[in-house]
């Protein structure tokens, strides 16, 4: 008897979780009815506004797969007080760090696809020609600032608009830069000396041997090799390289790269790993946080890293560095002329239209970007939430991050320097990137040489190319 | 009984079958033809025949090494995985003090991710290398026997059970009729324990053989194939095929049939040869 009881419970708690099951789905079909049915109340409280986004965006929504999970808090906002201004749903997603590609691999095979995206550059647009929408006649292209910062595919159109500009360089501590040049013997007395390779090594040397009376550990932050953390060397520092590269050949990609600036790679990635807060063989265990902190406690004067790089040393607790204080350096690599050079600047962080999503939604992408370019409450979110340093018509010079290295950056941008542009967006494939930070890893273990290191880039990078085809 | 079991085939057996087929044939169908095609998304692919599968041979993908790599792991850890696990199982299934918190301790870290574990014991091994200015991605020596040791640390726990579980089947009158018989401690072991145990050193082996072969959540936060993929173990090799560069979905696909048709073969052939030595009781 007690058997049967039990089974006879047993069987009704299985067929009720089957019925919550299809329960649910029954109870989301009014869910959405619900909110569509809001969304044609709020219309016409909106309409006259504006009459004219409303009609053509109706019944189209969007689905933005955000990029960076740093501020996913803040698009979640954007999307929030989007959809209560203007009705239209806005969905954001955000991948965790490091997995976009596959998010998005996954998210736009099905039904509901994202219908705005970002690649990283030529090459992403590459493997995402098929879902691009031209965005020529966009608004959003209109607006750009320098129309050569978009991406544009074989026939000449604009696929993908850079949302944001960035700026990457050695930060550096000014604080401690100003203990050094206060000391007796010091190799300079500002850092406006600093303005070529050959002076940058005597002044980190002299500062390394000296470390203990500035009251550090190193000089530079350690150079984060861990797998998986060492994009600042094989995607930021290699930029600089090919950079040089292509302007000497005139051209914006290479099918064969020579690596003819190797040995400069080599004269400031010796410097980093030289005189640095750890020994080089330690470095395959740092990750980026680690260098970031380093910098923020004060226990270094310098690190590569871009603007994004402020909320990093912001939010480090404990932080010892002044927001005056931090400030940007150009990476001298020892090339001749570099006394002109200024910050690496440029974007992998383009906006894409979903071109297999239904028009209505393509309508109320295109109407969303437009919203945050151009209306104040947009650019509002786009400069101060974001910190996107947007290269719009539509942003007023008020109108543009705050934060310490941004105004560094703009700085740069307006001292009459060459800035350098972001040539990794051609760089082959991610495969390449990572046997190139391998390498990295091995010569500062001792196991490869300078030379191993060289050719691995230049054989790695003819493969990667001709594979990738 | 019988007639019963026929007459609730449909309800009981359906929606596991649909579920099953959903989440498994299907995928797996749908896989075998995407080895066959270049693609980016899953809906979108262009048939090339046997292309991928020629490229995932070729050199510079790292797929014969990666194989290397993990038939020499999966040894190491096969053995060593089973021969602590077994020995701990013996030592627990004594009638000592506080085998149970023994038990508890030794199973705890089979609870926890892999990723999570790979992280740790980064950490952990990082921070003993640190003495010796070194780290783990040095040597491709310190990553083998890293995951070695979180291997063995991870599994021993789960095999340890299924072994006192099998241990403690052994009917207690056959040991007392080697006692009587007049067997050493050793003897009662191998000719009368472990005979009796067979099937759970069936299921043990199974499952170490496939998990070793199969590791991934591990390889990736240990090591994440450093240095110079030299501890990138198959699944990992799939993964950076996959995601690594544009236009080599198809020949991750097509290296993940090999993968699965490998795992397949070696699994059947030792469940064959282990059953094989099992005796009914």
């Amino acid at each position: 008897m007690k058997k049967k009881v039990i089974s006879a419970l047993l069987c009704v708690a299985m067929v009720s979780s089957m019925l919550i099951g299809c329960g649910s789905k029954t109870e989301e079909a009014p869910a959405a009815a619900e909110t569509e049915a809001s969304t044609e109340e709020a219309a016409p409280a909106e309409e006259a506004e504006a009459p004219a986004e409303e009609a053509s965006a109706e019944g189209g929504s969007v689905y933005y797969l955000n990029f960076k999970p740093e501020v996913d808090e803040q698009w979640q906002e954007i999307a929030a007080a989007y959809t209560a201004e203007t009705g239209v749903p806005v969905k954001v997603v955000t991948a965790a760090s490091g997995t976009y590609e596959e998010v998005l691999k996954s998210e736009i095979a099905g039904s509901d696809a994202p219908t705005l995206f970002q690649i990283n550059g030529p090459v992403g647009y590459n493997s995402w020609k098929d879902y691009c929408l031209d965005l020529t006649d966009s608004d959003l292209y209109k607006n750009l600032s320098d129309k050569s910062l978009a991406v544009t595919g074989e026939d000449g159109k604009a696929y993908g608009i850079p949302y944001t500009v960035e700026s990457y360089g050695i930060i550096y501590n000014n604080a401690i830069m100003e203990k050094y040049f206060a000391m007796d013997g010091a190799v300079a007395t500002s850092v406006d000396e600093i303005n070529n390779f050959d002076t940058l090594k005597a002044v980190v040397e002299d500062m390394q041997a000296k470390k203990d009376d500035l009251g550090i550990e190193g000089v530079f932050a350690s150079t984060s090799l861990l797998p998986g953390e060492d994009w600042r060397w094989q995607t930021h520092l290699a930029n600089i390289p090919v950079y040089y590269e292509y302007k000497e050949k005139g051209v914006t990609d290479l099918d064969a790269l020579e690596f003819t600036y190797g040995e400069n790679f080599k004269n400031i990635f010796d410097l980093y790993i030289n005189n640095s807060t750890c020994a080089p063989t330690l470095l395959g265990s740092k990750a980026v946080t680690d260098s970031m902190s380093e910098f923020a406690l004060g226990q270094c004067a310098m690190v590569q890293n871009g603007n994004w790089g402020w909320g990093q040393i912001a939010g480090v607790e404990g932080n010892t560095v002044a927001e005056e204080d931090v400030k940007f350096m150009p990476i001298y690599t020892g090339v001749a002329g570099e006394e002109n050079q200024g910050l690496c600047t440029g974007t992998e962080n383009f906006w894409c239209v979903n071109s297999q999503t239904s028009e209505a939604n393509q309508k109320a992408t295109l109407d969303f970007v437009n919203w945050m370019i151009s209306s104040d409450a947009g650019k509002d979110y786009m400069v101060n939430s974001l910190g996107n340093s947007a290269p719009f018509t539509t942003f007023g010079d008020d109108e543009k991050p705050q934060d310490p290295l941004a105004k560094e950056m703009y700085r740069f941008m307006e001292n009459g320097k060459t800035s350098v542009s972001w040539n990794f967006t051609t760089f082959p494939s991610q495969d390449f990137k990572d046997d190139f930070g391998a390498a990295l890893l091995e010569y500062c273990n001792g196991n490869m040489t300078w030379d191993d290191v060289a050719s691995l880039v230049v054989t790695r990078w003819a493969e990667e190319k001709a594979a990738t085809k | 009984m019988e007639k019963t079991l026929k007459r609730y085939f449909v309800v009981f057996t359906v929606p596991t079958l649909i579920a099953f087929s959903f989440a498994f044939i299907i995928p797996f169908v749908q896989g075998l033809y995407l080895s066959f095609c270049e693609f980016t998304t899953v809906g979108n692919a262009k048939w090339v025949g046997l292309e991928n599968y020629k490229l995932a041979f070729s050199s510079g993908q790292g797929f014969t090494s990666a194989m290397l790599f993990t038939v020499a792991f999966t040894v190491v850890s096969v053995i060593t995985i089973n021969l602590f696990a077994f020995t701990i199982a013996l030592m627990l299934t004594r009638k000592l003090k506080g085998t149970n918190l023994f038990r508890t301790v030794f199973f705890m870290p089979n609870l926890i991710g892999g990723i999570v574990l790979g992280y740790t014991w980064q950490q952990m091994i990082n921070a003993v290398l640190y003495q010796f200015e070194t780290t783990i991605v040095a040597n491709p020596k310190y990553g083998f026997v890293g995951l070695v040791v979180l291997m063995n640390w991870q599994m021993i726990g789960y095999m340890m059970i299924i072994y006192i579980a099998g241990l403690q089947n052994v009917p207690t009158e056959l040991i007392e009729a080697a006692k009587i018989d007049g067997a050493t401690a050793w003897q009662t072991l191998i000719k009368v324990k472990l005979p009796m145990v067979m099937s759970s050193v069936t299921i043990c082996m199974f499952l170490t053989l496939s998990n070793s072969f199969k590791l991934f959540d591990q390889n990736k936060a240990l090591t994440n194939g450093a240095p110079m993929n030299k501890t990138q173990m198959l699944a990992l090799n799939i993964y950076d095929t996959f995601y690594g560069k544009t236009g080599y979905e198809g020949v991750g696909q097509a290296k993940a049939v090999v993968f699965f048709v490998i795992v397949a073969v070696i699994a059947l052939v030792q469940l064959s040869f282990t059953r094989s030595k099992e005796v009914e009781q």
